[in-house]
């Protein structure tokens, strides 16, 4: 059914299909209107998990854990600080193996108090062991969480997801959105080391230094084996649904000189800056990175790259810049943008492309460049 | 495409106007979003929201610089905003206003919102829902269909009287 929703309820909306056995969470800007309208929809009836009222993020993560490792579907959201909060507890559900799905609101970390886009906050919990992938639409919010669930929940995978969306850039934009009956494309919760009273096991004892490295192997074992997961899933959702889904989203790249990568919505900002510079003679593409774990593989062999990131490592540089030029072995143009909510245009991007000076780090808006 | 930029002030609608305004554009078959500036909102303080309609996806995600069509749902917001920056020369701009109304030596669409919420009853927690009245005028100016109006109405709204004001407001705006 074609309808006109609002990121975050897109979010709620697939949720609420996937039938979570138990959702734990707490309200936090610009995640709220997700917990709130999945509340309104367990008041209403609409779906019958059990709606853990938490009193911190922390404890809505440790309550995830706690029912995953029971045997049901599990879902919370957040954003920022709520999710900085998680940090342990995050590193806890990935290493229990238990495929947790949670939304996070890309929100700027303060101080200064900041509401707005950034992402900062799931960038700093890139080496947990969660699967990352971010989104740039309202309809590509609500089909991508339901292709969670499948892929978390995969036997080859059991690994949490995190899906993360721009703050109000796209949860609260209203956009279009045709919703799907899912049937069976997300199939019956399975886990094999669920709590059974009558196969009783030990959880989270102690692994000593002789085997404490094969559950961290095991783990990045699973994260490679999550590829193949994900592009059937994607490859499932457009045979079932129509929609077409890749590890990245490329637009214009194949015959490219100049490549701009980004996360979220700028890469769609940055599809429009595109057609400006082709406009002008310029031939460049936009390459939007969604699956960020595991990483995808590029096809950037001899384009220049410019590379916005909406993060930073302090003393380092962009953190997206940086993989890429870890992975690739190559120089990019590492523009720093979007930080906190700051506006980025199509027309800012395509600057940032025509005054590309490969090799160096570029902050939009900042007078005393390095 | 054609790019609206709506001025009001918190708790009077503008949201949920420009999210109609999206809807209906997608009843009549095009694309659309709606979104508002978040800063610190609270009622009563000015508030701006964009709405892009298109006959393909709209992929910018960045503020409204040039409007096409600027909408004023409170004129006291035109005391304190420069409610004609960037509108474009052809550009038009209607307000809630009982009177006929010139903003920025531009003649402006006028029609009393506030007096056709209050005659069919449309009051919530003391104000006049002004929001799906001003989607009727915009129907009359050609921005939406009248009949993808009213059905996105009735999507969002169950309440009758939604209906009669967006009707009032299509009979009675002066273009």
């Amino acid at each position: 059914m074609l309808t006109g929703s609002t990121g975050n309820k897109a979010v709620a909306e697939a949720v609420s299909q996937a039938e979570p056995g138990v959702i734990a969470a707490y309200p936090i800007t610009p995640q709220t209107e997700i917990v709130e309208q999945i509340a309104t929809y367990v008041a209403e009836g609409k779906i019958g998990c059990e709606y853990i009222m938490v009193e911190s993020e922390h404890s809505a993560m440790a309550a995830c854990i706690g029912a995953s490792v029971s045997g049901v579907r599990t879902f919370t959201a957040t954003s920022s600080h709520g999710l900085l909060y998680m940090h342990e507890m995050l590193n806890w559900a990935a290493g229990a193996r238990l495929p947790i799905v949670m939304a996070n609101v890309n929100r700027a970390p303060g101080p200064g108090w900041n509401i707005w886009a950034e992402h900062t906050d799931s960038l700093q919990e890139r080496d947990t062991g969660w699967l990352q992938v971010y989104v740039s639409t309202v309809q590509e919010a609500y089909d991508t969480t339901l292709m969670a669930f499948r892929i978390a929940e995969h036997a080859d995978v059991l690994l949490p997801v995190m899906i993360n969306l721009d703050g109000f850039l796209l949860s609260h934009i209203f956009q279009s959105l045709e919703t799907v009956h899912i049937e069976d494309y997300i199939p019956p919760f399975s886990l094999p080391h669920m709590i059974d009273t009558k196969a009783p096991l030990g959880y989270g004892t102690l692994t000593g230094p002789e085997t404490h490295f094969k559950f961290r192997w095991a783990i990045e074992r699973s994260m490679r084996a999550a590829r193949p997961v994900i592009d059937d899933a994607q490859i499932e959702f457009k045979k079932r649904f129509g929609r077409e889904y890749g590890k990245v989203d490329e637009y214009l790249c194949d015959d490219a000189d100049v490549i701009v990568i980004s996360l979220g919505t700028l890469g769609k900002e940055a599809e429009v800056a595109v057609d400006l510079l082709r406009s002008e003679g310029i031939k460049a593409g936009s390459l939007r990175v969604r699956w960020l774990r595991p990483f995808p593989s590029l096809n950037i062999s001899g384009k220049e790259l410019v590379v916005i990131d909406r993060d930073y490592s302090f003393g380092f540089g962009g953190i997206l810049a940086n993989e890429i030029k870890a992975k690739y072995k190559t120089d990019v143009f590492s523009v720093i943008a979007g930080i906190g909510g700051q506006e980025v245009t199509f027309g800012d991007i395509a600057s940032f492309v025509r005054d590309r000076r490969l090799g160096t780090e570029y902050w939009f808006g900042v007078k005393a460049n390095v | 495409m054609y790019e609206i930029r709506i001025h009001s002030r918190g708790g009077q609608g503008g949201v949920t106007a420009a999210r109609l305004l999206a809807l209906a554009a997608f009843r009549d078959g095009k694309y659309a979003t709606a979104f508002p500036f978040y800063g610190a909102e609270r009622r009563g303080a000015p508030v701006v929201s964009f709405v892009r309609i298109d006959d393909r996806q709209i992929r910018v995600y960045s503020m409204i610089e040039k409007p096409d069509l600027v909408i004023v749902l409170d004129s006291s917001v035109m005391e304190t905003v420069d409610v004609m920056h960037g509108l474009k020369p052809d550009g038009k701009i209607i307000v809630n206003s009982a009177y006929p109304l010139e903003v920025g030596g531009k003649k402006a669409s006028t029609v009393d919102l506030t007096g056709i919420a209050l005659n069919v009853g449309l009051v919530v927690a003391g104000s006049p829902v002004l929001n799906t009245a001003v989607i009727g005028a915009l129907a009359k100016m050609g921005t939406i269909s009248f009949e993808s109006a009213k059905q996105a109405i009735k999507e969002m709204f169950s309440d009758e009287r939604n209906i009669s004001a967006a009707s009032l407001a299509f009979s009675e705006v002066n273009i």
